[in-house]
């Protein structure tokens, strides 16, 4: 299947010179982009460099400063978000806009139906679906409830929704960020044979192997401009990754760990789910000195339960804790702190730092009653401010002084001066809850420096994240998380992301989806 | 249009809005004026004339303006930390209950003043306990909770003065019976109408400055106020802050009521406060919550009130605009405080 080359084919939809921007900041310069009948484009680019942005526009909620948007022929009106919809572009967000309580084909038809005959043209609708799915491969069964699908299922209902209005340009935001391996790659099967049909699909990611195996052609975004455009073909995930940085990048040389006795040992403890966040269900687990123990899951699988567990937020509801050979008496932050446990929390915005506290104020956040820092109740901000000089050097933070907020500081130097205060104490536990999300390469490679400079120095490292990619590359141990219960240890290259995909999707855990 | 926000403002953007709000205040007054039938810039010049224009006026500012300061900095001091204190008014009932219970006679003198002014505390620190006890166990709104005790407070407050603490030679008014003189505030200067509450409450503003600035609590108190989740999760307890600003918010509250009667009427009655309680929630937020901001804009406030009274004698407008200036004051300085974080972009 050798499409026609595409610049003979018919231009679907063209972003010419789209110019946005925000006061001081211009988040999209003169961005153009064409997308052609049939074909996937990759939007590629990292976080913050204009492709939220450029998609807003598309869809009318923001106004360009400068620039059209013109699908198949006719210019779309700016600010307008119906008129993206009836010009035939569809939108799966990376979270979901479905209804749990209905049916999947009462999500699909939400909206269209009569107001008059809501109950009209049901079994014609029920024809069009079933005629969708199977045309293009995607398997749902329309009168499950959406709540009892999996995450894989229910883009499929987005995708199906998507087309159900006559889609001819599919925008896909960041979609296998929820998704299992063996799931992304049934998502590509039904791209490429949505694209063998007509469809355009436009594919936005930052990650470089997808957008190899998906894209015919890519358009990697640079501080919002577009930095590259090139034929997937006939280029590198190395090529990708220089031209989305702006210069080469070297991989974080992760030697294997040597392990010391454990630290923190959880043994069948299980946790109370918390309104639909899912608890830990019996979970055995052993963190070993100078090991990075990785824990990959698709979100929302209990990962946030032992990241709560491990920062003192909740207590078990069975089970034993042991912190450094002992089960803890009380538990709280506080004690966490107190019992030398790192805590990288997986929200450096909402729970990591105060946005309108100063970088002073927010290093002392977990010690700032502690001798040396206070005397009886009285702050000694001298003592505090030169603490807080220290990790500013330290940890290469660039930012105006310890006096500025620190709202004013880019995500990266956020998360170092977090680093800075966790790790300043020198920890012996440290919990890495999703630690370079939304962080450019150059402070995901400091990180993952300090992660493994740490663990070399003794110190246990749990590291949660969704990024299987980032799990394989640091972990001395993985473990893979799903509905709340916990794989064995799997050893440094004893598993590829294929086997731990299948953890993910709940296979080979013992007694079944439904143990408890 | 849509609000954009100003990631850095500047000096002349923060210090610039709250004067031309200001300015605004002064407009829309002159406008208020006119339509009353008065030459607006008589009137205003009445109202500055009867605030400050002499000794007397300006003494009489100050009385009012002790109140003020109190029940602003209770407000204020909750208010940083998130938490709702509406109640301020029935905590100045309290802490003016306790006064007249141990200042007729209860405890002989020379321990009366600090003791009476310790208790007082204690009361209206108690009146707001059990609001914040039910919004940190049980997740009870305070605002509710504090709101209705005001009306709860008031009706106590006129059960008493009605019955057991009614002045047996009160020829049957509404009132209780008057401080001994051992327990009543002395006047700063010997022969001018104002009372050491009024340097009391100066001094409790430059404390509470000092405890928000200076002390752990304080660090805790701003903390938990401006992200109680990042608080929590750093270690900070929460609801021990809370519990601890309440107390500290209450006790300020009721020092308004404490020298209210023991400075100035030297008895209790139902009607010792117009309000100081509420008042205090618009001398807080013009006061962008700062405690010696709060200084500043209890002068501005009462002298606002003192003026009017003394103006609508003589230029025959309705004191009810000092009501309506306040009103427009706090309405300006809100849309002040707003475009110095946000500009305004159309589209």
């Amino acid at each position: 299947m050798t499409p026609a080359p595409a610049e003979a084919r018919e231009v679907v939809l063209r972003l010419d010179g789209i110019t946005k921007r925000f006061g001081a900041l211009t988040a999209n310069d003169a961005i153009t982009l064409a997308l052609h009948r049939g074909e996937v484009v990759a939007l590629l680019g990292e976080n913050g460099a204009g492709k939220t942005t450029l998609m807003n526009i598309l869809f009318g909620h923001y106004t360009a400063d400068a620039g059209t948007v013109t699908a198949f022929g006719r210019p779309l009106p700016p600010g307008n978000p119906r008129a993206a919809l009836a010009a035939g572009i569809g939108m799966v967000h990376q979270h979901f806009t479905l209804a749990d309580n209905l049916s999947v084909l009462d999500n699909i038809r939400l909206g269209t139906e009569s107001l008059w005959r809501p109950g009209a043209g049901l079994a014609a609708a029920r024809a069009k679906v079933a005629a969708l799915s199977r045309d293009f491969g995607l398997a749902v069964h329309a009168d499950a409830k959406v709540a009892s699908l999996s995450v894989g299922e229910r883009q499929r209902v987005e995708i199906l929704k998507a087309l159900y209005r006559d889609a001819r340009i599919l925008i896909l935001d960041e979609p296998t960020a929820v998704l299992t391996p063996q799931e992304a790659d049934a998502l590509f099967a039904t791209l490429r044979r949505a694209c063998a049909r007509g469809l355009s699909v436009v594919f936005i990611s930052h990650k470089l192997h997808e957008v190899m195996a998906i894209a015919d052609r890519c358009v990697v975004l640079r501080h919002g401009r577009v930095a590259g455009e090139v034929d997937t073909h006939a280029t590198d995930a190395a090529a990708l990754a220089a031209l989305m940085v702006g210069g080469a990048v070297s991989p974080p040389d992760a030697t294997p760990g040597v392990a010391g006795p454990v630290l923190l040992r959880l043994a069948n403890v299980s946790t109370t789910p918390e309104g639909e966040a899912v608890g830990l269900r019996a979970v055995d687990l052993s963190l070993h000195a100078g090991q990075i123990t990785g824990l990959a899951g698709v979100s929302g699988n209990g990962q946030a339960a032992l990241a709560d567990l491990m920062s003192g937020l909740i207590r078990p509801s069975a089970g034993r804790m042991e912190v450094a050979g002992a089960p803890p008496k009380g538990w709280s932050p506080r004690r966490a702190v107190a019992a030398g446990i790192a805590r990288i929390p997986e929200d450096r915005h909402k729970t990591g730092t105060i946005a309108d506290f100063t970088l002073t104020e927010n290093a002392i956040l977990e010690c700032y009653d502690r001798p040396g820092f206070a005397r009886r109740g009285w702050m000694d901000w001298r003592r505090a401010e030169a603490f807080t000089r220290g990790i500013i050097a330290r940890y290469d933070i660039r930012c105006p002084g310890p006096q500025a907020r620190i709202r004013l500081l880019s995500g990266g130097n956020m998360q170092k001066l977090i680093l800075g205060r966790v790790l300043e104490p020198g920890p012996r536990i440290i919990l890495a809850n999703q630690p370079v999300r939304g962080l450019d390469i150059g402070a995901i490679s400091y990180v993952h420096g300090r992660l493994l400079a740490a663990r070399d120095a003794g110190a246990a490292v749990l590291l949660v994240s969704e990024d299987l990619d980032e799990v394989l590359q640091l972990s001395d141990v993985i473990h893979v998380m799903s509905e709340g219960r916990l794989s064995p240890p799997f050893a440094r290259g004893t598993m590829g992301a294929a086997d731990l995909g299948l953890w993910m999707a709940g296979q080979g855990f013992a007694g079944g989806a439904d143990a408890a | 249009m849509r609000l954009e926000p100003i990631a850095n403002p500047t000096a002349l953007r923060q210090a610039g809005l709250p004067l031309l709000a200001l300015a605004a205040t002064v407009v829309a007054g002159s406008l208020l004026a006119l339509v009353a039938g008065a030459d607006p810039f008589a009137t205003l010049g009445l109202i500055v004339k009867g605030a400050a224009g002499s000794k007397f006026a300006a003494l009489e500012t100050l009385n009012r303006a002790t109140p003020l300061i109190f029940t602003g900095l209770a407000v204020a001091v909750a208010f940083r930390a998130r938490l709702w204190n509406i109640g301020a008014e029935a905590q100045l009932y309290a802490g003016a209950i306790v006064t007249v219970i141990l200042g007729t006679g209860a405890i002989g003198s020379p321990m009366v003043l600090p003791v009476t002014v310790l208790a007082a505390m204690l009361a209206g620190a108690l009146v707001l306990l059990g609001p914040v006890l039910l919004k940190t166990r049980l997740g009870v709104d305070e605002v509710v909770t504090t709101l209705l005790l005001n009306f709860i407070m008031l009706l106590f407050v006129g059960y008493l003065l009605e019955g057991p603490m009614k002045d047996p030679m009160g020829m049957g008014w509404p009132k209780s019976a008057a401080l001994v003189k051992e327990a009543r505030l002395p006047r700063i200067v010997t022969g001018l109408r104002l009372h050491w509450g009024f340097a009391l409450a100066l001094i409790a503003a430059v404390a509470v400055w000092l405890i928000q600035t200076r002390t752990t609590l304080g660090y805790e108190m701003r903390a938990v106020g401006q992200n109680i989740r990042a608080a929590r999760f750093a270690g900070i307890p929460v609801n021990r802050v809370l519990v601890k600003t309440a107390l500290l918010s209450g006790g300020l509250a009721a020092l308004a009521g404490y020298s209210e009667v023991a400075g100035l009427k030297g008895h209790l009655t139902k009607d010792i406060s117009p309000g100081f309680g509420y008042t205090g929630i618009i001398v807080a937020m013009l006061a962008l919550l700062h405690p010696l901001g709060v200084i500043v804009s209890a002068l501005f406030v009462a002298g606002i009130f003192v003026g009017a009274d003394s103006m609508s004698r003589a230029a025959g407008v309705p004191t009810y605009i000092a009501d309506m200036l306040l009103a427009l004051a706090l309405l300006f300085m809100v849309l002040a405080i707003l475009l110095t974080r946000f500009r305004v972009v159309r589209g």
